[in-house]
């Protein structure tokens, strides 16, 4: 189970590049790799914290007493605070930690793919308990970060290449990423 | 004068989708039929519209600290409004059922939308109600288009077919994939800006009046 999950989460069902999860965080942020990096690491952590908490409230408290509309309100808002609280932590505990992670925290409470794992948990057929939740949110942000610092690599060299001028920016990411979409294709041929 | 400039903004000068390139992800994943594109569009157009009068009823109650957690908290009590809304319609009518399973766990994220908290915190919390109710309605218009045109163009070079209407056999499968969503809406962006660059050109249209939202999402 944990392999199944491990590829699935990292090729078969990249959450960027396959589930189109984090996209904005993919093209605003990846121009360095270092920072791509960074972000990667922070927003990893994150999401395995958001499936630690979410997936039992969700199973042991909203489902048995009929709440489980209010699902969306209750996430984000677990989400926000996780943030908060977790940036306040680091921030005392180890300032080094926090100016390479802390700059990126801020920006993760509206990270699509944060909210897209504690939503994904409560449906995919290989969640079956807290554990697996974790760990789904583990592979996911490691699918993330692969996905990330692979186009920052390829956004620094780009940079430097002479595009035409209505495709700078924004657009030749987008080409850019439309290759390494093709490239993680291939992984939906593997069954398992 | 002040609604044609705000639907000049909205649609054309600042438009959600191909100007200011955000709420990517929705855009990618339901640009695979016109039709989810629609829908899509509907949903966000509905809860940009409704988290701006509420917003900018509240601007002058809500603290400047806590400004952000009360803002994602309208937005996410409407994103379950819609939610439900098209859940309950889903069961009247099975072409709503399709866009509310085709969304998928798109449908909650519209919570964390760029674009809606964009317009929130740079638009609504320092206008009036009436300007601020437009805004999100050109706003929503903006991004309803480009979002259907996107799919519509998938769907008519995948599919063969728009609005699930079958055009011909000629399919090629790629414009179906997420590489051909990259690729589209790549070629949309670089169309756009050129069309919009050379209108500028030849009109002197003017750049956007409203300045460009500072936004909290990256």
């Amino acid at each position: 189970m944990v392999f199944s999950l491990a590829i699935a989460g990292i090729f078969i069902s990249n959450y960027v590049v396959v589930q189109f999860l984090g996209i904005c965080p993919f093209l605003g942020l990846s121009k360095k790799v270092d920072s791509a990096l960074g972000m990667g690491v922070a927003v990893t952590f994150v999401m395995v914290l958001a499936s630690l908490i979410t997936y039992p409230i969700y199973t042991y408290i909203m489902l048995p007493n009929g709440i489980e509309y209010l699902e969306i309100i209750v996430f984000i808002f677990v989400i926000a605070s996780l943030v908060q609280i977790l940036e306040m932590v680091i921030r005392k505990m180890s300032p080094s930690l926090y100016k390479a992670m802390g700059v990126y925290l801020p920006l993760i409470t509206t990270n699509c793919a944060i909210l897209g794992v504690a939503e994904i948990n409560l449906t995919y057929e290989l969640v079956t308990g807290v554990f697996s939740a974790a760990l789904n949110g583990l592979f996911s942000g490691i699918g993330f970060t692969l996905a990330i610092v692979i186009l920052a690599g390829l956004r620094e060299k780009i940079d430097k290449l002479p595009t035409p001028k209505h495709m700078r920016g924004f657009p030749i990411s987008m080409i850019t990423a439309g290759i390494m979409a093709m490239a993680f294709y291939v992984f939906t041929f593997i069954t398992m | 004068m002040k609604v044609k400039e705000l639907a000049l903004d909205g649609i054309v000068r600042q438009n959600p989708a191909l100007k200011l390139v955000l709420g990517t992800c929705s855009i990618l994943a339901l640009s695979n039929e016109a039709i989810n594109g629609l829908g899509m569009g509907a949903a966000v157009t509905f809860v940009l519209i409704c988290s701006n009068l509420v917003i900018s009823i509240l601007r002058n109650i809500i603290p400047d600290k806590v400004r952000i957690p009360a803002f994602i908290l309208i937005i996410a009590t409407f994103v379950t409004v819609v939610k439900m809304l098209l859940y309950y319609l889903g069961s009247k009518s099975a072409a709503i059922m399709g866009i509310y399973n085709a969304m998928g766990v798109f449908l909650p994220l519209i919570v964390v939308n760029c674009i809606i908290l964009a317009r929130a915190e740079s638009f609504a919390s320092h206008n009036t109600i009436g300007l601020s109710v437009m805004d999100g309605l050109f706003m929503g218009i903006g991004y309803t288009v480009a979002l259907t045109l996107l799919g519509a163009v998938r769907e008519i070079l995948g599919n063969g077919s728009i609005f699930g209407v079958a055009l011909w056999n000629f399919k090629i499968a790629f414009f179906t994939t997420p590489a051909g969503a990259f690729m589209t809406y790549g070629m949309f962006i670089a169309l756009f800006t050129f069309v919009y660059d050379r209108i500028v050109r030849k009109q002197k249209l003017g750049g956007a009046k409203i300045l460009k939202p500072k936004t909290t999402e990256v």
